[in-house]
């Protein structure tokens, strides 16, 4: 696993692809965190406050755990997760091999546009980031 | 791996208490948390299971303030010691830049101590990592009970079981009364951003 290194030009174009894709669709908050649990970026209402901190690393090591459960039934990887609250869900989905994009919707968001939205989202990202490689 | 935000000039570094179960990972974690003010800290995580034992990782994240310009923010994980949790450890080991070998000082505790070192090589391997390249520094914990009737380890025991092989800096500690756990972490902060800086900072980035 390399280290990776953030450029501003990276950030910024895959913030403003976020932003567009989803924070506008009417997401509450966006994480692109990586499969060590950092942060990478973090898009979300000025009115959140959520600790992302503790969030990134718990979605990477639930992301981890259900890899080693894929595994155990014969798959390689669950390239993605849902997870179905009362009033707000999360959604997982893996960009690449380190990227991982954690989305949190209310109800007024439906299921499929977030699965949409972020299957297209996840090659814009992935091209952006695949200079800094 | 580490992180490095060029944007926001803030490097993250994962930093894993490893050893084997009951040695006083987690202990190390919470006397930091608790000696440290909130500037400097975020909250603790700990997922909630019964019981004493970590079964999946704690989590404490630190600002560790500037260095040339860039925020320095550590994260500290422990892993679960109990060698059952095999799979585990080697999840929280997933992008690691540093580490700390805690062993445990108690005598009935030497075999378990080499088990868990010889899980850690097997891990790293794994990763195509090695001790030898990631800084790692040992803790000899539970100082505190040599004075005591229950049989513990000399030093000279320690060395001889676990740092034969890795030649690192050692710390005797007693991390249930914080005697060793600062100097544990200022170490292998040092190594650990040594280790990052000396891989990209000297480049054109």
């Amino acid at each position: 696993m390399a280290d990776l290194i953030l450029t501003q030009s990276v950030l910024d174009k895959t913030k403003t692809e976020i932003e567009n894709a989803l924070i506008k669709a009417g997401v509450n908050t966006v994480l692109l965190i990586d499969e060590a649990g950092n942060v990478v970026t973090a898009c979300k209402h000025k009115t959140c406050t959520l600790d992302t901190t503790s969030l990134a690393a718990l979605a990477a090591a639930n992301f981890g755990v259900t890899a080693q459960i894929a595994k155990l039934i014969g798959e390689d990887d669950f390239s993605l997760l849902f997870h179905k609250g009362k009033k707000d869900s999360i959604h997982f989905a893996r960009i690449n091999n380190d990227l991982i994009l954690v989305t949190i919707f209310g109800e007024n968001v439906s299921l499929g546009l977030v699965r949409l939205r972020v299957a297209e989202l996840a090659k814009t990202i992935e091209k952006a980031f695949a200079q800094i490689y | 791996m580490a992180l490095i935000n060029l944007s926001k000039k803030e490097i993250h570094c994962k930093i894993v208490y490893y050893g084997p179960g009951r040695c006083g990972k987690t202990t190390n974690l919470l006397y930091i948390y608790n000696a440290m003010n909130n500037q400097a800290r975020s909250k603790m995580l700990t997922i909630e299971t019964k019981g004493e034992r970590t079964l999946f990782f704690d989590l404490l994240p630190l600002n560790l303030g500037k260095i040339n310009g860039f925020n320095i923010r550590i994260q500290l994980y422990t892993v679960p010691g109990q060698i059952i949790y095999k799979a585990t450890r080697k999840l929280v080991l997933k992008g690691v830049d540093g580490m700390v070998f805690v062993a445990d000082s108690l005598k009935v505790r030497q075999g378990k101590n080499m088990e868990s070192l010889q899980d850690l090589h097997d891990n790293l391997l794994d990763y195509n990592l090695n001790t030898e390249e990631i800084p790692i520094i040992l803790q000899f914990n539970k100082r505190d009970l040599v004075p005591t009737p229950i049989p513990t380890l000399t030093k000279e025991e320690l060395e001889i079981d676990l740092n034969s092989q890795l030649n690192t800096k050692v710390f005797e500690a007693a991390a249930i009364k914080g005697i060793g756990v600062f100097e544990t972490l200022k170490e292998i902060s040092k190594r650990t951003i040594q280790y990052v800086a000396r891989k990209h900072l000297s480049t054109n980035h």
